[in-house]
């Protein structure tokens, strides 16, 4: 322990940011599960204690709760395969520093920069029924008879959504990926061209498994991104058609600000923070498993 | 042979994905809208200034955009100095009580502010914080906390201490040490992170829609989704809001592109 004298004064320097933290981060999560069991409405005096009862309705009856939890899952799962797989493709054509792979890697990160407000925008235009840049395509090229509303019909929307979230964030996870196989050392892939490996076999054999901390770390920031896109889906759908865009966020964000259900609204985001914090255990169990 | 074609049609077809949504808004800007649907893919004939005259003139997007300046300044600099003070301190506490504090702050991470807006609603109305771009500004370092003490505690743990021990030995207080010695060595890691919460900040939807009602407070992608009520299926209009609203992370970016694709990646590649 080299380090110098350690004293108490330490503390002032965390004090303002723990100040911060306790009382704007830690307080709402507290008063998240503190409502979570009344049924308060916002505004009357008397908070009324419930117990549980707004978790069993969710569970049992709320099928607009269900269809939102469902869509969460489902956009999640498009998401993070969708995002994964192309990241990871972009990565590997582009793992070399040229001049032309770092322009290329330029363009496709560049939506990041966006905000979600623009990049709903823009997609609401290539998507439009009538003179959207994909029908218009379409029409162009002779399929007049494929003409669909891609946002407007709940059986597409939600997957809609998720290309646009995908366009939005995979450039992001390429270089993610572009820093994982440029930390895998070149003589491993030389002796394995040696041993007559073919393309394949190097990859099945040597990059995948090399890179599967990498494939953690960009599944696991996609599905972070998944459970935040409360403000793409907001700008584009707001949760429709037929609720088939709802997500857990932008149901907790109707159910307490439209519709003032303080109680069942936090009860909502007591379930989310729970499969929030779920989904991350089992990633992390299947990362050491894989691991191993 | 098949798979040098296969590369380069997978990666021109990937151009074409990413760049012509792009193109599609910058050619949209300078068309009007008979331009656009007769015409939405070529070159704008003849170039139309009149929606940035219309959007400079009739809407309040002067407003926003200096309500989101003032509100990403704030919250930027604000979050690096305390984000900064706390790592610090962090590394000069013993390796559990360091650790707890460290570890109070990632729970931030784990679990996103957003999932608790109602209550956040709720809060800032008592105080008096809707309504108002100081609110904004407290609940963007709340929310982005959490990422920046993660970042910096991490770099300055990998400060060597010998690089503090002449300092010790003249007598330099933790004040001092901090000032003079962790920060102008981390630079980068405070570059990075300052990338990472301007882009975030500047293109925040969520708490101006939850907090903000009053349309002269609007900061940018608030008042951009306004538009799309507002000019319908206007696109030419819509468009030049989201070019106005997207040129200052444009233009940095194109400046520093190395650094903001650091900066961006941070969060993810350092964990």
């Amino acid at each position: 322990m080299r380090h110098p004298a350690r004293s108490p004064v330490a503390y002032l320097f965390v004090l303002p940011a723990a100040i911060f933290f306790a009382a704007f981060y830690l307080y709402p999560a507290v008063m998240t599960l503190r409502y979570s069991v009344t049924d308060w409405d916002g505004y009357s005096p008397d908070i009324r204690f419930v117990g549980l009862s707004n978790f069993t309705r969710l569970f049992t009856t709320d099928i607009i709760f269900q269809q939102a939890l469902g869509n969460t899952l489902r956009f999640m799962l498009v998401v993070v395969i969708l995002q994964t797989f192309f990241s990871l493709m972009l990565a590997l054509l582009l793992v070399r520093n040229t001049r032309g792979t770092i322009a290329l890697r330029t363009l496709y990160f560049f939506p990041t920069i966006l905000s979600s407000v623009s990049v709903g925008l823009i997609w609401l235009f290539i998507y439009d029924p009538y003179f959207g840049l994909i029908n218009e395509t379409l029409r162009r090229v002779g399929a007049d008879g494929v003409q669909p509303n891609w946002l407007g019909n709940p059986a597409i929307a939600l997957y809609a959504l998720a290309l646009t979230q995908v366009w939005f964030h995979v450039g992001q996870m390429m270089v993610i990926y572009v820093a994982g196989l440029q930390q895998i050392p070149a003589e491993v892939f030389e002796a394995a061209s040696v041993d007559g490996a073919g393309t394949w076999d190097k990859f099945r054999r040597i990059t995948w498994p090399l890179l599967l901390p990498t494939t953690v770390l960009v599944m696991a920031y996609t599905t972070m991104q998944s459970f935040r896109a409360f403000e793409l889906v907001w700008s584009m759908t707001q949760g429709g058609p037929e609720g088939a865009t709802e997500i857990l966020a932008t149901l907790i964000y109707k159910t307490g600000l439209l519709n003032f259900q303080i109680g069942m609204a936090t009860a909502q985001s007591v379930i989310f923070m729970l499969l929030i914090l779920s989904v991350f255990w089992i990633q992390r169990r299947a990362a050491a498993l894989a691991v191993r | 042979m098949i798979a040098r074609v296969g590369r380069w049609l997978f990666l021109g077809g990937f151009v074409a994905i990413i760049a012509a949504p792009v193109y599609i808004v910058i050619v949209s800007t300078v068309k009007d809208n008979a331009q656009l649907f007769t015409n939405p893919i070529g070159l704008p004939s003849p170039i139309v200034l009149s929606n940035y005259v219309r959007m400079l003139t009739e809407s309040s997007i002067d407003t926003s955009f200096r309500n989101s300046v003032v509100v990403t300044a704030a919250a930027v600099v604000l979050t690096l100095l305390l984000a900064s003070l706390a790592s610090f301190g962090i590394t000069r506490l013993t390796r559990v009580s360091g650790g707890l504090l460290f570890g109070l702050f990632i729970l931030g991470l784990a679990v996103p502010a957003q999932v608790n807006i109602i209550p956040i609603f709720l809060q800032f109305k008592s105080l008096g914080l809707t309504n108002s771009l100081v609110g904004l500004i407290i609940i963007n370092i709340a929310s982005t906390l959490p990422i920046s003490v993660f970042i910096l505690t991490t770099f300055f743990r990998q400060l060597p201490p010998d690089m503090f021990e002449s300092a010790v030995l003249d007598g330099a207080g933790y004040l001092r040490q901090y000032l003079s010695i962790a920060l102008p060595l981390s630079r980068p890691a405070l570059g990075a992170t300052s990338i990472f919460l301007l882009v975030i900040v500047w293109n925040d939807l969520l708490y101006p829609l939850l907090l903000i009602t009053e349309q002269s407070k609007w900061t940018l992608p608030r008042t951009l989704l306004g538009f799309q009520g507002e000019y319908l299926t206007d696109y030419t209009m819509i468009f030049t809001g989201v070019i106005i609203a997207s040129m200052p992370m444009v233009i940095m970016y194109v400046l520093l592109q190395r650094f903001f694709i650091a900066g961006l990646t941070a969060g993810a590649v350092k964990g």
